[in-house]
């Protein structure tokens, strides 16, 4: 499903990412960890474009999505995107959040929007804020609603950047739970985080980026309870 | 009579002289009409003039910002008078348009600039999350930009964009140097008729304050309903 073949990405002289090659297959659940700076973000900010690769190739379905005259509009809407910040629109509704992408991109109509979205709302238990604004909403709300945001375009794959880094501890688990639920769905997902527990539960493949390289790949029993890399076990043991 | 009833009749002769007499409060309600229509159309022009200098400012490539430089800096540095007289004997000499419509291309000009900067600060002040939320959903730069960033922007600037007009319309007072007759020009004309100082030119002060008075509360209006989303 995203084949990513030789990455690099330079932000002036900093090189952030190294030559990364990955396969991502339809359905899996791949969690990136590593320690801060070490280009976890920036890789999967690359596979929908945000960043500009420097070098290496990015294919989502089998389409090189980071050529020249490839509509980049048509390659994000496949792709969901939940940020750190949840960046929700402050001047429309919880609804309006929501329905915007469909509408405007004519994916479909002002009323099938609203039925999606009260679909997607009520699997993140959220359907009572149909009508409020981002404001009146807590941090954990507001990232369920950005990831029922992300779903409306029933994307193929998503893109979570440390979804839960900027909740309060308490509010954690229910933007968990929404993700555990996503993930059983069958979901394709790319999530950067620090949730050591969650990447043990949810994932079927962890990455272990550092210095811009993968130095460490494999299910989450191999890397928590094996890892094989020394980095990786200095990571880990600092982390866990 | 008491001093007082004496310096009320007083007051009310010279009313009667500086605005009924010969009717001239009709230069004055005329007066207010031109303020109006310049000042309004000026404020259109201007904020046409000003989104389109933003966008050269905030351009990436260097000629569209060069001309949004230059464009500033011309308008910045040069009093409205002189910007009013230029564009009135010197780049309109020729054509024929209504003197009015010439006025307030003046100030929509002059006013362009401002607003250019007050437009740039408001899309600049829209966290950048907010440009990759709408493109990450497969929003184009122009979608984003038009349903995402300009509708914040223009609540963060309008409490600015509202002092601009309100600095605009007093502007407008200089109209009388390309012989329009505004509020001022009128007031100025009852004093030269009169001989009387006092009362045409406090009359005029009234016109302009009760005026913008009223602009500034309806606008205070307006700004309550774009806060709508900020309620906790």
């Amino acid at each position: 499903m995203i084949k990513v073949k030789n990455l690099h990405k330079k932000f002036g002289d900093l090189t952030v990412l190294d030559g990364i090659d990955e396969h991502i297959t339809q359905g899996e659940v791949v969690v990136v960890i590593g320690p801060s700076g070490s280009g976890k973000s920036t890789f999967l900010r690359c596979l929908n474009l945000l960043e500009k690769a420097t070098d290496g190739e990015i294919y989502v379905d089998d389409q090189l999505i980071n050529a020249p005259k490839v509509n980049v509009n048509h390659v994000r809407q496949k792709m969901g995107m939940v940020f750190q910040q949840f960046n929700l629109f402050p001047h429309l509704t919880i609804m309006d959040n929501i329905t915007l992408a469909p509408v405007l991109l004519k994916k479909m109509t002002k009323a099938e929007a609203v039925k999606r979205g009260q679909e997607l709302l009520e699997r993140v238990n959220l359907s009572e804020k149909a009508d409020a604004y981002p404001a009146q909403l807590s941090g954990g709300q507001k990232q369920r609603v950005a990831i029922a945001r992300a779903l409306a375009m029933n994307p193929e794959i998503m893109l979570f950047d440390e979804p839960t880094s900027a909740l309060d501890p308490e509010m954690v688990g229910e933007v968990l739970d929404v993700m555990k639920d996503l993930a059983k769905s069958g979901m394709t997902m790319v999530i950067v985080t620090h949730e050591m527990g969650f990447a043990r539960e949810v994932a079927s493949r962890v990455l272990f980026i550092d210095q811009g390289k993968v130095m460490e790949s494999g299910t989450p029993e191999e890397v928590f309870n094996n890892p094989k890399n020394e980095r990786t076990q200095l990571f880990l043991s600092k982390v866990l | 009579m008491t001093g007082i009833q004496v310096w009320f009749s007083d007051f009310c002769d010279l009313f009667e002289k500086c605005f009924i007499r010969e009717e001239r409060y009709k230069l004055l309600l005329s007066g207010i009409g031109v303020t109006i229509k310049v000042s309004l159309l000026a404020v259109i022009i201007g904020i046409l003039i000003g989104m389109l200098i933003a966008m050269c400012n905030l351009s990436k490539r260097k000629l569209p910002r060069a001309i949004g430089g230059i464009y500033t800096d011309i308008i910045r540095g040069t009093p409205s008078v002189t910007q009013l007289m230029i564009i009135y004997f010197v780049i309109f000499a020729t054509v024929n348009l209504d003197k009015w419509i010439i006025a307030a291309i003046a100030f929509g000009v002059n006013s362009g600039a401002y607003v250019s900067e007050i437009i740039r600060g408001g899309i600049l002040s829209v966290d950048h999350g907010q440009t990759e939320a709408g493109r990450s959903l497969g929003l184009n730069a122009f979608q984003t930009m038009t349903r995402i960033v300009i509708p914040q922007a223009v609540k963060n600037i309008f409490p600015a964009l509202c002092n601009e007009f309100i600095v605009l319309i007093k502007e407008t007072a200089i109209v009388g140097y390309v012989g329009l007759m505004d509020i001022q020009k009128a007031g100025d004309f009852i004093k030269s008729a009169t001989f009387e100082a006092f009362m045409p030119l406090v009359g005029t002060a009234v016109i302009y304050y009760v005026l913008i008075k009223i602009l500034t509360l309806s606008l205070r209006q307006v700004e309550k309903h774009l806060r709508k989303s900020d309620a906790r």
